[in-house]
């Protein structure tokens, strides 16, 4: 860049070089790795499952439904990834909540949406917990919620077996107030003669609802600021410490939220609902092109990661594949998408 | 202690001690930076520099002295307060996130806005013509303000960085070794940032250990070692010489140079030896004494 213009002149823009291109731009978008994986995915599973119902309506409904539920998650994840931390202790808040929900309503004869309102507040509290004790004793968010993993399902399962003798509570559907929220979070919407879930309205409206927060919103400044430079973005005097407890409320309420899509849809909770959901959230997000670092990534790639997810997951079963392969594909997956983001982050800093 | 009767202070920091448990930080500490003026902060690794800087930008409290804001004595609790007085500071190496724009950058933490309620948000065209207005004025030209910080140079960042603080309306810079990483070219342009900087009013405060980068620029010069202030110094009342002995302790570095010339002289017959030839030891053996 030439610095040898008079300091005071403005810049002309016709001395300036030539903007990359737009496809070139595009490439660099953090979510464009996801699309490409996306078309991909879908090509393959057209292929070798085309005949076999990938390609209808009801193969469409049926893959989006596991996306929808992984997708809420991912896209609350991605934007704490973003904020540069992890939330490992979603999975057994889906749990905790679940439990909740069931145990006050059925045991305590609490109206249905009270219970959902109960079961809230414990998600804000949990996530109101990992964030201060991540933010005042600046431990490694990891290890914070991986303890918080573990403390809230041995929680749920101590309190629920004392409660009930049980590990599963059901017979919610005849309560009441639960016929007002199953039309919320777990009816069909009849389009084109296939039933779509609920929950997938519910994952693209968070998805527009986070890039669009993202992207166009203080806040989301302040959501890479914080993720890529703690000093720096506290110098410049952004609320860190307020930035960084909302993303773990945020992530905490959407397990809660999953949490009741589950238990509205199955009319019952488990204690272990939700195992394993906080790493294929993280395996969604970075396939969306988020980095691991934080500072760098994009709630709609999260979208998208969690699209590849259920595509690839219920591809298998169309197939007529051993489905104890899909883990095995899924780490591929999530190596692949690490190797690409690697290469389209040295690309970002170096095009000039 | 040079006074300027027609210069406006705008802080004064007088008589400052800090410790850190035992550690002495700084003892007996003074320094006024004027509007218009740079005031250069020079000493060693350890003089206590970085620690007089973080007093002044509100991260530290002074265990002891006065600290006074346009002649009104303050007290900060963060560093958002001096912020918020018209006091930034320019980290070296904290001042930008490098995969962010540089737009996003330059408006972080103080994001213009449109529109009311739920539907406020972030002015990103309002930004994008800012950053590239400012930019401009300080003679910095980039072809895309959406691209990231990280494709600038360090030069290039520094200087964003000093443009983003001007704009946010810093009446104090303060600016913590701008030019510590930066190769000689790199270097001179940040040095006309901070010229710049004080052609608008601003009052510099610049940290640095490089007398060569200090002294173009400075107007004023004080010099910490090891806690405690050698004193102000305007700049017709020092040469670039005496501000080199000050920093480094004038005694430790003769001493220093009389060692090198030994170590230079051991190494010659050294290698005299080894090659077989004798030669007396008088003669080349000198390297050229230290400036």
């Amino acid at each position: 860049m030439s610095q040898t213009a008079p300091a005071t002149a403005p810049p002309t823009t016709d001395e300036l070089p030539a903007a990359p291109s737009l496809l070139k731009r595009l490439l660099l978008k953090p979510e464009m790795g996801a699309i490409a994986g996306a078309i991909v995915v879908w090509i393959i599973f057209a292929v070798i499952a085309g005949d076999r119902g990938f390609l209808t309506l009801r193969g469409a409904a049926n893959y989006l439904e596991v996306s929808a539920e992984l997708g809420i998650l991912a896209v609350a994840v991605a934007l704490l990834m973003i904020g540069g931390e992890f939330d490992l202790s979603i999975g057994s808040i889906i749990g905790g909540c679940g439990m909740i929900i069931a145990i006050l309503s059925s045991e305590y004869g609490w109206n249905y949406w009270a219970a959902i309102a109960a079961s809230a507040v414990f998600a804000v509290v949990v996530g109101v917990i990992n964030g201060v004790v991540v933010v005042k004793t600046g431990l490694p968010s990891f290890i914070v919620t991986l303890a918080m993993l573990f403390m809230v399902r041995g929680a749920t399962i101590g309190i629920t077996r004392q409660i009930t003798g049980r590990t599963q509570v059901g017979g919610l559907k005849s309560l009441p107030g639960f016929e007002t929220a199953d039309t919320i979070f777990s009816s069909k919407i009849h389009l084109f003669g296939n039933n779509f879930a609920i929950s997938i309205v519910w994952w693209l409206a968070l998805t527009v609802v986070a890039t669009w927060v993202l992207l166009r919103t203080r806040f989301g400044n302040w959501i890479p600021g914080v993720g890529g430079s703690l000093q720096a973005s506290r110098n410049l005097g952004v609320p860190t410490t307020r930035v960084k407890i909302l993303l773990f409320v945020c992530t905490a309420l959407s397990a809660w939220l999953v949490a009741t899509i589950q238990v509205t849809s199955f009319g019952g909770a488990d204690v272990l609902r939700g195992t394993y959901r906080e790493f294929y959230a993280i395996v969604a997000v970075v396939i969306g092109g988020t980095l691991l670092t934080g500072g760098y990534g994009s709630a709609l790639g999260a979208a998208l990661g969690a699209l590849i997810f259920g595509m690839v997951q219920q591809g298998i079963i169309f197939a007529g594949i051993d489905a104890d392969w899909f883990q095995f594909v899924l780490g591929g997956m999530l190596l692949g998408a690490v190797l690409i983001n690697r290469f389209v982050r040295s690309r970002a800093v170096l095009v000039r | 202690m040079s006074e300027n009767p027609t210069a406006v202070p705008a802080v004064q920091l007088r008589d400052i001690c800090k410790y850190f448990g035992t550690v002495v930080a700084l003892e007996h500490v003074d320094i006024t930076a004027y509007y218009g003026e740079v005031h250069c902060l020079l000493g060693d690794n350890g003089a206590g520099k970085s620690t007089l800087i973080k007093i002044i930008s509100g991260v530290f409290q002074p265990e002891r002295g006065e600290y006074l804001f346009e002649n009104q004595p303050v007290r900060f609790s963060s560093p958002r307060d001096a912020l918020d007085l018209g006091i930034a500071t320019v980290y070296q190496d904290l001042a930008m996130i490098s995969l962010m724009s540089i737009s996003r950058n330059f408006f972080l933490g103080s994001e213009p806005t449109k529109g009311w309620g739920p539907f406020k948000r972030f002015d990103l065209q309002l930004a994008d013509q800012v950053t590239r207005e400012e930019l401009g004025k300080m003679g910095i030209k980039v072809r895309d303000t959406q691209q990231a910080v990280g494709t600038l140079s360090g030069g290039e960042r520094q200087s964003v960085a000093i443009a983003r603080a001007v704009y946010n309306g810093a009446k104090v810079l303060i600016l913590d070794e701008p030019t510590a990483a930066l190769g000689v070219k790199e270097a001179g342009v940040v040095l006309r940032y901070i010229a710049q900087a004080r052609a608008r009013g601003i009052a510099v405060i610049f940290i640095t250990h490089n007398v060569h980068h200090a002294y173009p620029v400075g107007d004023r010069f004080t010099i910490l070692n090891r806690g405690t202030s050698y004193g102000t110094f305007l700049k017709q009342d020092v040469t670039r010489e005496q501000v080199v002995e000050m920093m480094a302790g004038g005694q430790e570095l003769e001493e220093l140079g009389h060692e090198l010339e030994e170590f230079a002289r051991v190494d010659n017959l050294a290698v005299e030896r080894r090659e077989g030839r004798a030669i007396a030891a008088e003669g080349s053996a000198h390297l050229p004494p230290p400036n």
